[in-house]
């Protein structure tokens, strides 16, 4: 599966086709990477999901967590950031493989949504913050 | 083609890796965007969350915790394998992923309702 993905041995091979194996070691770094973070963020996350709905989720209760709290600032636009670049990857790799887009333009474009979609994250993170 | 077996469980511990992985990944601008939107005021996302209080809502929600539940330990399982090289009692760990989610799904369910 994944180990697959990672290029083999360059040498030899023409340079646009390095520049090409380099991405991918790139992304591939990226999302493991991300994965690590994400455990640890997600399972923060679960805990604090199953926790708070007990008797009903407030806005006031929401809000008097992360209202003024750099600490939970810091870490959800970290979890946004790591989240939203590891699905685009993901997702990626899931388009390269079952229907054959690929390409820089392609990669480009992901990345784009990813950090848009970590952007969305960020401006939550704010509003909860602020 | 791929010629790899296809009726191991580690094989079916992919899709499922793949598939919660989609889902969440289309699933996280939605979350973030109406997220963002709701928390413009205390009152608006109040609103919000009453709104998500139907019963459609929480079965949604239900599935997303799952699956992201599944994803993250799936997950785990694939970077020991990666990094920790734990190549033994794959189907044991395949098991163990799928009991972490459902564990995780059912505490929610209950914590919900
Ligand atoms: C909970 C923490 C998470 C961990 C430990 C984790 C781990 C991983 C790993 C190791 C992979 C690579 C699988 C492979 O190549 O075989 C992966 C793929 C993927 N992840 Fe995550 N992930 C996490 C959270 C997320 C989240 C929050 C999303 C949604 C934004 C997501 C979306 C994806 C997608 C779309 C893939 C591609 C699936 C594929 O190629 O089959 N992951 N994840």
């Amino acid at each position: 599966m994944s180990a697959t993905r990672q290029p083999a041995s360059t040498k030899g091979v023409n340079r646009s086709h390095r520049t090409r194996a380099r991405a991918q070691t790139h992304l591939w770094v990226v999302q493991r990477v991300t994965a690590m973070l994400l455990a640890l963020a997600v399972v923060v996350h679960l805990v604090m999901i199953v926790t708070a709905v007990r008797g009903g989720l407030s806005a006031a209760e929401i809000l008097s967590r992360t209202r003024g709290n750099e600490a939970w600032l810091a870490f959800y636009v970290t979890f946004a950031l790591a989240a939203g670049l590891h699905g685009a990857i993901g997702l990626r790799n899931i388009a390269s493989e079952a229907i054959g887009l690929r390409g820089r333009g392609a990669d480009l474009a992901w990345l784009t949504a990813g950090l848009l979609t970590a952007g969305f994250g960020i401006r939550a993170a704010i509003g909860l913050y602020a | 083609m791929d010629m790899r077996p296809r009726s191991h469980p580690t094989y079916l511990a992919f899709v499922v890796h793949r598939v919660s992985g989609l889902l969440l990944a289309l699933f996280l601008p939605l979350h973030f965007w109406a997220l963002g939107t709701a928390i413009s005021g205390e009152a608006r996302l109040d609103g919000f969350l009453r709104w998500a209080e139907n019963p459609l809502a929480k079965a949604a929600e239900t599935i997303l915790v799952i699956l992201l539940a599944a994803h993250l330990a799936g997950g785990l399982r694939v970077l020991a394998l990666e990094f920790l090289g734990w190549r033994s009692r794959q189907k044991d760990m395949v098991a163990a992923s799928a009991g972490i989610a459902l564990l995780v799904g059912l505490v929610f369910l209950l914590n919900v309702v």
